[in-house]
């Protein structure tokens, strides 16, 4: 089952390895991570998309929390919440097909960030998924380059992560 | 008051009623060296490798309680250091260890003895630290004093860089007479409700058993653990961490389980319908095939650390909470409730545990004309009366003096459980024989060991802590041979020691008295000459027989009730 770790960890040097590391050291897997600072300069929000049996993400969360960093964590995909990840796409946009890509785009609700005579690069946001099948709309061949940010989430609602 | 880095690293141990530290002087290390000649309240003692400096540091706090204090340089001195912090971690022993850096301007360009320790040790510590402010040290030193001491305990590191101790730039200091982390909430009281379901599940037991481990010992609830022990009637189990958490001498302990624990331990483990875990974790040496670990059992497990509880083996009634406390409240709980014990099947279980005992399964050759290692243990248990301080190396020794020294309190038995750190034994006496100067402190070990960490003789010698050293020598390796002999046809890929050194000469050239026994009828007039030489180490060279083995055993892989038997007593099983 995939989840989806939310983190409030003190924005320390040395706090992401602490993380990653648990995670190689203990054989857990991780899909995607992110972490940036939040509206508290104190604190950083890491978003860690992982995979396992109910014993190992319970093991993985209780492993999180011994940190001594980690100040607070959620499985937010336990509840009703929102995933959104960003990717920026380069493809490459000539003669005919720059209007077949331009529509796709436009189906995927994507942006065109950069024109050049000959590609474009596209952002689109949404769930792994979504952009799981803008990548494979896409000729194969028309793809130069695939940013992807990992995954990001929130609850719904009016309950938050915060101390 | 102002003072420099040097001076507040110093102050700060001062403050934190340090009354020992363990350390070995280096480049990075020289401003504090420089402020620790200037004062006599904190002692140093010098090691002669850094990791004898972690393992006596130790020492000093698996016996006492306290936290052990580690001061060494950068790199080399650091790295030296880590398989001995790693040893602690392993076994959640409370250490604060000082590293040396290099100055903060040079960190990351390959500096001369310069080593990301921070990076190398953070899987093996609770916590660590690199101090980049001169005005955080004194807090950043509180921390770590109080994160290696509080909840699960474990090591803390802290790297401090030589210009943060530069004898010119002085601050103010203040020791913080508390500290606290809002990430970290360490004091767990055990969940009222959990406790009263244990309670029930405990009375309602027709064949119970109690297992606890080193959790007792380090969150000093031998005590209550003993009083409820003794209140239910239950028979009761130690791991190797946990010995000495219950009288051995008392009936109602059946030895220790796992790997080499004893028949009736594992057996009961295997039958037993309510299991009551105390301070242990479950580990792989102890529950043997995790599929058939106590197939008929509902587990209540007590633990401070949450990350323990079904780790490895689900649980029904998780406790987690202090030890002492969550015993005391769950005490209180069986001695208000109504409910009573079924007394006959209880009563049926204990014979049933007294015909697995009656087969002796520790039993050796008493006859033999070979010193047998067990036979040294036994003396030496009974020519101390039982009260000494022991500590080990790793291997089959270890087993022995786990089997044969019968642990009646906690805090004796001083040994490297989970991380198996050969090596260990004669630096953590030399903590033990500081913290307990008046104390019989021994240190059983093979000739393979004790060669991991043999400097510390010097140490011994120059902080005059008469240890008593007593080497089961039997010419191998003698667990690897072990193996060999039962899982690979006993092919002795190397663990044989050809040129195993005269200890009785080497002991001696450290200014040691040496000591050579080769027949059972000597082993105990050596032990007792040793022990009248009061304020002298002694190195006990016993020449044991090579072929002996550590019974019983579970083989990796197996259950519980599969137990290997020594050749004796599983002939007499077959018979029965």
């Amino acid at each position: 089952m995939r989840h989806i770790i939310s983190i409030l960890i003190e924005n320390e040097s040395g706090a992401l390895s602490r993380v990653a590391g648990l995670f190689s050291a203990r054989g857990y897997n991780i899909e995607s991570l992110t972490v940036a600072p939040t509206e508290d300069a104190s604190l950083s929000r890491m978003t860690v998309v992982t995979s396992g049996s109910d014993e190992i993400i319970e093991q993985i969360t209780k492993q999180l929390n011994k940190l001594i960093d980690v100040v607070k964590l959620i499985d937010i995909s336990e509840s009703s919440h929102i995933e959104r990840e960003l990717m920026l796409i380069k493809v490459r946009a000539l003669d005919g097909a720059r209007e077949e890509i331009v529509r796709l785009a436009d189906i995927f609700r994507g942006k065109i960030i950069d024109v050049t005579p000959s590609s474009y690069v596209i952002e689109v946001t949404g769930e792994k998924s979504k952009l799981d099948a803008f990548v494979q709309t896409l000729p194969t061949d028309a793809i130069i380059e695939v940013v992807r940010s990992g995954t990001t989430g929130i609850l719904r609602g009016e309950r938050g992560l915060h101390v | 008051m102002d003072l420099s880095g040097a001076e507040i690293v110093v102050q700060c141990l001062k403050d934190e009623g340090v009354e020992y530290i363990f350390g070995y002087p280096g480049g990075a290390v020289l401003h504090i060296y420089d402020a620790l000649f200037k004062q006599d309240d904190v002692k140093h003692i010098l090691v002669r490798h850094e990791q004898g400096a972690t393992h006596a540091a130790d020492g000093y706090a698996r016996s006492t309680g306290k936290p052990g204090v580690v001061l060494v340089t950068s790199g080399p001195g650091a790295t030296n250091a880590v398989t001995g912090i790693a040893t602690a971690y392993m076994d959640s022993i409370p250490l604060v260890v000082l590293t040396g850096q290099v100055p903060l301007p040079v960190i990351g360009s390959d500096a001369f003895q310069e080593a990301d320790i921070v990076g190398i040790t953070r899987p093996c510590v609770k916590h660590n630290f690199l101090v980049k402010d001169v005005t955080k040290l004194a807090e950043t030193i509180k921390k770590a004093f109080y994160i290696a001491t509080t909840g699960r305990p474990g090591p803390v590191l802290v790297d401090i860089p030589k210009d943060i101790t530069d004898p010119r730039i002085k601050v103010p200091y203040e020791y913080p007479r508390s500290v606290s982390i809002r990430s970290y909430n360490p004091h767990l009281k055990g969940h009222r409700w959990q406790i009263k379901k244990a309670a029930d599940l405990l009375l309602s037991a027709r064949r119970p058993m109690i297992y606890s481990g080193g959790g007792v010992i380090l969150g000093n609830a031998a005590e209550q653990l003993t009083e409820l022990t003794r209140l239910l009637n239950f028979p009761i189990t130690n791991t190797l961490m946990g010995l000495g958490g219950y009288p051995a001498t008392d009936r109602q302990f059946v030895g220790m389980l796992g790997m080499h624990g004893t028949y009736e331990a594992n057996m009961a483990m295997h039958d037993c319908d309510v299991l009551l875990a105390v301070g242990a974790r479950f580990d792989d040496r102890v529950t043997g095939k995790i599929k058939e670990f106590c197939p008929g059992a509902k587990i209540i497990h007590i633990d401070i650390d949450p990350a323990s509880i079904s780790k490895t083996v689900r649980v029904d009634i998780p406790i987690v909470g202090e030890v002492g406390g969550v015993l005391a409240d769950l005490i209180e709980v069986l001695r208000a409730s109504e409910r009573q014990q079924d007394r006959d099947a209880l009563s049926a279980w204990w014979d049933q545990i007294d015909r697995w005992r009656s087969m002796e399964c520790l039993r050796y050759d008493r006859n033999s004309t070979l010193i047998k290692p067990q036979f040294v243990v036994e003396q030496l248990y009974e020519a101390t009366g039982g009260k000494a301080y022991v500590t080990s190396d790793v291997g089959q020794h270890q087993m022995w003096a786990a089997q044969f020294y019968h642990f009646d309190y906690p805090r004796r038995w001083i040994n490297s459980g989970g991380l198996g750190t050969m090596g260990f034994g004669l630096p953590a006496a030399i903590g033990v024989k500081l913290a307990h100067p008046e104390a019989e402190v021994a240190c059983i070990t093979g000739e393979a060991s004790i060669q991991m960490c043999i400097q510390e003789l010097a140490t011994a010698l120059q902080y005059r802590t008469p240890i008593k050293i007593v080497n089961l020598n039997n010419g191998y390796m003698g667990m690897v041979r072990q193996w060999q002999e039962f899982s690979y046809e006993s092919r002795y890929s190397h663990s044989y020691l050809e040129t195993i050194p005269d200890f009785v000469k080497l002991a001696e050239a450290y200014g040691h008295v040496g000591l050579r026994i080769e027949k059972p009828a000597e082993v105990r007039p050596a032990l007792e000459e040793a022990l009248r030489l009061k304020d002298r180490t002694v190195f006990l060279d016993f020449q044991t027989d090579p072929t002996e083995n550590v019974y019983p055993m579970i083989e990796a892989g197996k259950a519980h009730h599969e137990m290997r038997l020594a050749p004796g007593v599983a002939a007499e099983r077959e018979l029965a």
